[in-house]
């Protein structure tokens, strides 16, 4: 039951980067791309959950963690810029 | 260690007189002389030994692995020439004291003239090759700053960079041929070399390593065709010129060929090029000396002709010309330099030193006048002055001289006529100057000059008269010892005297003197002569134009090389790298793939089509900055997954921290950039680039992939096996970096903190003049969102929990110093963002730069507190103990090293990017200002404005 779900997962977000992808690379606007660019990070988190899963190692949720914190703070980065064009002020 | 001594003490001594010259020229001029006395003080008492015939050696090693050791020896030869230059060097101290103006304290001279003196002494006494040729270019340098003391004048400086030139490229040919030498002989150690002739002179490479040193040799000693040099330099104040051109600096060159005899004298190519060199430059520096009017100018050339003479007898090579060599060196600089002060002395009283302007000043200085003459008369070589001695040796050894296929004659005849014309200028020097009709007006007041100005003179005049008529008693136990560290062969028992018989020498003399005065009483129709008919040669133009041709050279080089386009280095780099990357393939053939495959897999295949296209979308998107970025952040995500894959979960996590400082850095600078680059290439270039980036890209996939598909043995399985062991961790990345590579490590850091340091200075002040993009109207009011607020607090303290675990845990699990520097920076940054820079400063550190400090030094005394245990630098220790609550623990002292890494990475970060930071809101203000000024159609103008808004960043909330 476990494997189904698993393959099914890695299906799904295989299917999700590349939907990603696709928006990253197209956009058409810079929100469209950093939206885009915000999913792949929760993807990244989530493929590395699944392998974490099947492979029963706790190193890659530490992994999955970081990446995260650090994908949340390169969005507020990006949306910071949008909004006021510089990111510290 | 008392002989090393010799050479340094003057070395070190010229730190002090800058500072004593500020306390009074005579504190100075007392500090130097002493120090000079006690540099010979300590000669005197070393040379005990050397009289009876054996070398006193001091040596330790250096540089071992290349044969370079800090070894000194005292011979007969050494001993000569260091009581020479330290013996003349009191009395130039005591006469510059004199002699330069009341305005200059003194100190920079003095500390030029120890520290030139200190270079000649390690010159004469260096027993190994290396070191001499290292004090070789000390003496080039301290002359240069010596000659060009009165940096006000031109011709001084022009006369310094000169001497440079010709003795600095001597200097690299000395050099060559050193390490030619060296190699040959199996050492560098000279006492070594001195003895092994037979070795040498069978290489085929001796005539190469004999040629380069004797450029070396020649340079230095202005001989002929580099004798231009000279002239030149007497733009010098006079006191260097007697003390340089005269007893020093000059004869390094003909100490060098006396050094070099044992080795090389008595071979055929020796006496051509050493005696060829020392006969043409006799016969045309004798003849230009007789024309010159500046009296400096024509002591300089006289100097040129006395060197040549001198390199000559070491040219011939037979053991009574190294005597009278070593015997000529000794009379040269003492009449040398004591001719050279007496013009000094007519400078200075009389105000001119052109002989045309002077004559008759017997009788205003007779004192003066009577010192010049003997002087003068010990150059001419008149009986009983010790110039009259050498010569006649001189005259002796030219009529023996085999040389295959020239006649008996024309040597001794070249030499007679030499000195013929060395008697015509010697008459010159002193009638035309102190005799004859005294000319209406001085530009002066010629007098007697003062005591200090007049004692050296004397001294050295005595000496004259000393060794002319005591020769036996005064300077031949020197003399003879060391010409036997000269000559190739053991001396015959050999007495100087003053009368040897009537003999062919004598009638040389004879025809000499009479000649050069006949020449003299016709020296109106001689320059007439001269002037119709010899052309001049014109050295100083060759020179001229020689040096504008190496500088137009260097720079169409340079130009060619670097024409300030990025592209063409990174196209040179690239091109280089695959030529020579491809070159090994194209001659054996492509390796293909190994044996080892991974299994296909749909979640990998997508990742690498996510990095493949995203990173081609970069390059394609490249001018559109923002989307380059987005995608290069694409790239870094997928890159971190993937070491993750290959289970690199330390890559993993330092990537993907990496990544999120790398965006905030690019972010913040993109603010300050246009928001896409112009096209600026042309198409054909962009062409190659792209043929250039493929064929990179390609080459180092392939070589990736052979390599990653087949079995390799690496240096990893060591790392492995010793890391619990050797590191006591079992992360095996974090204990490389802490312990195996610990130095590399420190390295790093330090580079690091330097980087960021570079970034402050950089942008400090720097003023970009745009924002990009400007959305003055774009901007939302709300500068820092509630909801952003609440959630970067709520993360400062987990992030620092995350960070802290990564840090306590990363010797043993991924994790470590670098890894929780930047993730407590990340945290850091996010309140940046979130509240702005006045709000952080006011609860954080303002300035970042004692950080990095703190961390250098607690990564630095971790490393040296293994000295403390005997142990070398950065050795590491650790241990396990047990508390009773917290159970059993380990420490390591690499954990404290990892903190100064922690420590140096957040200073760093922080400090680019506050300063990043500064430089956008300080262009904010200004935009703002600009937009102000423009409204209000005022005449208030932009900057002013910006003063009025009172740019503090710190205080604004």
């Amino acid at each position: 039951m476990i494997t189904a779900a698993l393959y099914f997962g890695y299906g799904a977000i295989s299917l999700s980067l590349l939907l990603c992808l696709y928006r990253v690379v197209v956009g058409p606007d810079l929100p469209d791309r950093i939206m885009a660019l915000d999913t792949l990070y929760i993807n990244g988190i989530g493929l590395l959950v699944l392998v974490g899963i099947s492979l029963n190692d706790s190193v890659y949720f530490e992994a999955a963690l970081l990446i995260a914190m650090m994908g949340f703070v390169g969005t507020v980065a990006w949306c910071k810029h949008i909004i006021r064009g510089t990111i510290i002020d | 260690m008392t002989l090393a001594l010799v050479a340094l003490l003057p070395l070190f001594g010229a730190a002090l007189p800058v500072w004593l010259g500020r306390a009074g020229r005579d504190r100075a001029a007392w500090y130097a002389a002493s120090v000079a006395v006690g540099a010979l003080v300590l000669l005197v008492r070393q040379a005990g030994p050397v009289w009876e015939g054996s070398v006193v050696r001091a040596s330790w090693a250096w540089v071992p692995a290349i044969g370079w050791n800090a070894s000194f020896m005292l011979d007969g030869l050494g001993l000569m020439f260091a009581s020479l230059i330290l013996g003349i060097g009191a009395l130039i101290v005591l006469y510059a004291r004199n002699y330069l103006p009341t305005t200059d304290n003194l100190g920079r001279f003095y500390t030029y003239l120890l520290l030139f003196m200190g270079a000649m002494v390690g010159v004469v006494l260096a027993d190994n090759l290396l070191m001499l040729v290292v004090f070789w270019e000390l003496t080039s340098i301290s002359s240069f700053l010596l000659i060009g003391y009165t940096t006000s004048a031109p011709e001084g400086r022009e006369g310094a960079r000169m001497a440079l030139a010709v003795t600095g490229a001597g200097g690299l040919a000395l050099l060559a041929g050193a390490i030619v030498l060296g190699n040959i002989a199996g050492t560098y150690e000279l006492s070594e070399i001195l003895a092994s002739r037979e070795l040498v002179l069978a290489s085929p490479l001796a005539t190469t390593a004999m040629v380069l040193i004797l450029l070396g040799a020649f340079t230095k000693s202005a001989q002929f065709p580099f004798h231009f040099w000279l002239p030149h330099a007497m733009a010098a104040p006079t006191p260097v010129s007697a003390y340089l051109h005269s007893a020093t600096m000059v004869k390094a060159g003909v100490f060098l060929l006396a050094r070099m005899s044992p080795v090389f004298a008595g071979t055929e190519a020796w006496l051509w090029w050493v005696g060829g060199a020392g006969l043409a430059t006799i016969t045309l520096a004798a003849y230009w000396a007789l024309f010159k009017h500046d009296l400096k100018g024509l002591l300089a050339y006289s100097t040129i002709s006395h060197l040549g003479l001198i390199t000559l007898l070491f040219g011939i090579g037979s053991p009574l010309a190294a005597v009278a060599g070593v015997f000529h060196i000794l009379n040269h600089c003492a009449f040398k330099a004591a001719l050279f002060m007496t013009a000094g002395i007519v400078d200075h009283e009389a105000g001119t030193r052109d002989i045309r302007l002077l004559g008759g000043l017997r009788r205003t200085m007779p004192v003066t006048a009577t010192l010049a003459v003997i002087a003068a008369a010990a150059m001419a070589g008149v009986p009983p002055l010790n110039g009259f001695l050498s010569k006649e040796i001189l005259f002796e050894e030219a009529l023996h001289v085999q040389a295959a296929g020239v006649p008996g004659f024309v040597i001794p005849a070249i030499v007679v006529f030499a000195a013929l014309l060395s008697v015509t200028y010697s008459i010159r020097f002193a009638r035309d100057t102190f005799f004859g009709a005294e000319p209406e007006s001085f530009p002066g007041h010629p007098h007697e000059p003062p005591r200090g100005l007049r004692l050296p003179v004397e001294i050295l005049v005595v000496v004259c008269i000393a060794v002319g008529l005591m020769p036996g008693l005064i300077s031949e136990p020197m003399v003879l010892t060391a010409a036997a560290a000269v000559s190739p062969e053991p001396l015959p028992s050999y007495h100087i005297a003053l009368w040897h018989g009537l003999n062919e020498p004598l009638l040389m003399s004879v025809i000499a003197l009479l000649g050069g005065a006949a020449l003299y009483s016709m020296r109106g129709a001689l320059v007439k002569a001269h002037r119709a008919a010899l052309p001049r040669i014109a050295a100083k133009a060759l020179y001229e134009r020689g040096l504008a041709a190496v500088f137009a050279m260097s720079a169409g080089f340079t130009r060619a090389l670097q024409n300030g386009s990025l592209q063409r280095y990174v196209a040179f780099l690239l091109g280089t790298a695959v030529v020579l990357g491809a070159s090994p393939f194209l001659r054996e053939g492509l390796p293909g793939l190994g044996p080892n495959r991974t299994p296909f897999d749909t979640p990998s295949f997508v990742a690498w089509t996510l990095l493949v296209v995203t990173a081609l979308g970069t390059a394609i998107f490249h001018r559109r900055r923002l989307i380059a970025l987005a995608l290069l952040s694409t790239v870094g995500l997928v890159v971190t997954l993937g070491f993750v894959h290959f289970s690199a979960p330390d890559l993993a996590l330092t990537q993907i921290s990496v990544e999120v400082v790398t965006i905030v850095l690019i972010l913040m600078a993109l603010h300050l950039l246009p928001e896409r680059t112009p096209a600026e290439s042309s198409g054909s270039r962009r062409g190659r680039d792209i043929v250039l980036a493929a064929l990179a890209g390609v080459g180092v996939t392939g070589i990736t992939w052979a390599v990653l598909t087949r079995p390799l043995q690496t240096i990893a399985d060591y790392y492995l096996a010793n890391s619990v062991p050797g590191g006591g961790g079992h992360n095996v990345v974090n204990v490389i970096l802490v312990d195996f590579r610990g130095f590399d490590t420190y390295g790093e850091i330090t580079v690091l903190g330097i980087a960021g340091l570079g970034i402050y200075a950089l942008v400090d002040g720097l003023g970009v003049g745009h924002l990009f993009p400007d959305r003055s109207e774009l901007q939302d009011e709300d500068q820092h969102p509630l909801i952003l607020g609440v959630i970067a607090r709520l993360i400062l303290p987990f992030a620092l929990l995350v960070s802290v675990f990564l840090f306590l845990r990363g010797h043993n699990a991924p994790g470590g110093g670098f890894i929780a520097a930047l993730v407590t920076s990340v945290a850091l940054i996010v309140q940046y963002v979130a509240f702005g820079v006045g709000w952080t400063h006011r609860r954080l550190p303002r300035d970042f730069h004692p950080m990095i400090g703190a961390g250098l030094l607690i990564a630095g005394f971790t490393g040296l507190g293994s000295l403390w245990f005997g142990a070398p630098f950065l050795t590491s220790s650790f241990g396990h103990f047990h508390l009773p609550v917290v159970g059993d623990f380990e420490l390591a002292t690499a954990s404290l090293f990892d903190l100064g890494v922690y420590f140096a990475v957040i200073g760093a970060v922080m400090l680019t990017l506050s300063n990043l930071a500064k430089l956008g809101m300080r262009e904010a203000l200004l935009a703002k200002a600009r937009q102000h000024a423009a409204q209000e159609t005022s005449e208030i103008d932009a900057q002013q404005a910006l003063e009025d808004a009172s740019f503090d960043y710190g205080e604004e909330v």
